[in-house]
């Protein structure tokens, strides 16, 4: 089709198209959708082998070391529940570019992850 | 030495005198004007600048070599690229004549003609793309699906306002909101084309910040934009390294006119996240890029001649551009109110939007527009997938039209 079309085909091969693309998408989806349940068994099965028994305890909170001399400029500490400390850290600076201040002029007293 | 007959010579060949010698030659001044008013928008406005000036400056050195003769001189020779057209010409399809009289804008022209530039552009995309929140999220693919409205509905438009149609298929693609797919199509099926189709597809693209959030208030409830979306999985380096290749091996076999793009785009990501090639992803994604931008944009530029540029066509490709963009965020948003309700509300409608591509700014509207709503709410991750979607979806979209009108 070269030259000018006739309305209806351009209706046609419009419709056509954007069905070819739902058509294509929806497969690939259909491919990642199996992909990612068999990653995910696979997972499952691996922590499952490597399952350790839960502690009795409300979630510890991680201890930092007291003796070490604090950073100049320091906010005081900051107390982490069931957090990971590269977490935190990026929690703190994703405030502190919101809030459009620098992140030593913030204090942060304490980050718990909400289950 | 007639020091009077040397200034009259020097007079008459300078270009300045061209300017009102030459006919039609205040075509080739509203084409340099034109060209500042670009600059100033990628410079000033910051209008995707990376792309803009180089568009800008190739136009300028283009419309300039009217006035110094179009000979030796002449950077950019449009009568050569007519003739490479021209079935009944001696020249036609021939790089061989084109090499014999180009210009330095005509050999970088090549590698637009051919289809290098887009492609090495797609390479580089992939090397800098995280699909990782398209396979966290594999429904995002049918809000990249749902977003490629635009460019079937501006193709019918286009096709209304007396295009034929490869040049309404070209037109069309804008709306995919992807540049290289857009040069890409545009040079394989109306080349004539290329000048206002890139500048229409680059300008929209860097006013999506304006384009989309009125229609995303329209079209959604502060209920539906105020939606908090749960975590996405983590995804395994292993399902990375293999998506790839499955999309490459998957979208080529269904579709193969997509093969330069998606064997690209995928090679790109192949190489970022195998972990053994570093230094190609990282050429990919910074040294090679750069170079090809330069080349893509300065020759895309060259392009927009007068005689090429200035007509009724122009204007009708920007309106019904604009239009593409604007149906497909309908569609994107359409999609995601569709999520919404068959998801009971998990899912929050404005990461549709994002699935008209435009990597990342699209996604950076729908977390803007969210946030704005919900100022805890991070839409951004989410918003990546069908995001990172609308590429694979406007690549299909093109290969498609490229299969009907190529």
């Amino acid at each position: 089709m070269k030259g000018f079309i006739p309305i209806p085909t351009a209706a046609g091969t419009a419709l056509l198209g954007y069905l070819v693309v739902f058509f294509g998408l929806v497969l690939l989806m259909v491919v990642l959708l199996v992909m990612g349940a068999i990653f995910k068994r696979k997972k499952a099965r691996a922590e499952a082998a490597n399952a350790i028994p839960a502690p009795d305890k409300a979630a510890p909170v991680l201890a930092l070391d007291n003796t070490l001399p604090k950073a100049s400029g320091t906010a005081g500490e900051l107390k982490l529940y069931d957090t990971d400390p590269r977490d935190a850290a990026m929690i703190m600076a994703i405030v502190a570019d919101s809030l459009g201040k620098p992140l030593n002029e913030l204090r942060f007293i304490s980050i718990r992850e909400v289950k | 030495m007639d020091i009077t007959g040397v200034l009259q010579k020097l007079a008459s060949e300078s270009g300045f005198a061209a300017f009102f010698l030459t006919e039609g030659g205040w075509k080739n001044l509203v084409m340099i004007l034109i060209a500042f008013a670009l600059l100033y928008l990628g410079i000033v406005k910051k209008f995707e600048p990376l792309l803009l000036c180089g568009i800008a400056f190739g136009c300028l050195l283009s419309n300039l070599s009217y006035f110094i003769g179009m000979g030796d001189n002449a950077l950019y020779h449009p009568e050569l690229w007519a003739a490479f057209l021209d079935e009944t010409s001696p020249a036609y399809h021939s790089y061989g004549a084109i090499m014999r009289e180009a210009g330095l804008l005509d050999f970088f022209y090549i590698g637009v003609k051919a289809g290098i530039y887009p492609s090495l552009i797609f390479l580089g995309v992939g090397a800098m793309t995280d699909f990782g929140p398209l396979l966290a999220n594999p429904k995002s693919l049918l809000l990249g699906a749902a977003a490629q409205l635009g460019v079937f509905v501006a193709f019918f438009g286009a096709v209304l306002l007396g295009f034929t149609g490869p040049q309404a298929a070209s037109i069309g693609i804008i709306g995919g909101a992807d540049g290289p797919t857009a040069i890409f199509l545009t040079t394989k099926l109306a080349p004539e084309l290329l000048g206002p189709i890139a500048i229409a597809a680059y300008s929209y693209m860097a006013l999506i910040p304006m384009i989309q959030p009125p229609i995303m208030k329209a079209m959604t409830t502060d209920k539906m934009r105020k939606v908090r979306m749960v975590q996405s999985r983590a995804v395994s380096k292993t399902e990375k390294i293999i998506f790839p290749i499955v999309v490459a091996t998957f979208v080529i076999l269904l579709l193969p006119s997509t093969a330069p793009l998606i064997g690209c785009l995928m090679l790109g990501n192949l190489f970022r996240e195998c972990g053994v090639t570093d230094r190609l992803s990282d050429t990919a994604q910074n040294a090679l890029m750069n170079i090809v931008t330069i080349f893509l944009a300065t020759s895309v530029g060259a392009t927009m001649v007068a005689q090429n540029f200035l007509n009724w066509d122009t204007i009708k490709i920007v309106v019904l551009g604009l239009v593409a963009f604007g149906i497909s965020t309908v569609g994107g948003l359409l999609g995601g109110i569709i999520m919404y309700k068959t998801s009971g509300g998990k899912i929050n409608p404005l990461i549709g939007s994002a699935g008209v591509s435009a990597v990342p700014m699209a996604a950076r509207v729908s977390q803007d527009v969210g946030r704005k709503y919900n100022k805890n709410n991070y839409l951004l991750m989410h918003a990546m997938g069908p995001n990172v979607a609308g590429v694979i979806g406007s690549a299909i979209a093109a290969g498609f039209l490229l299969s009907v009108f190529g």
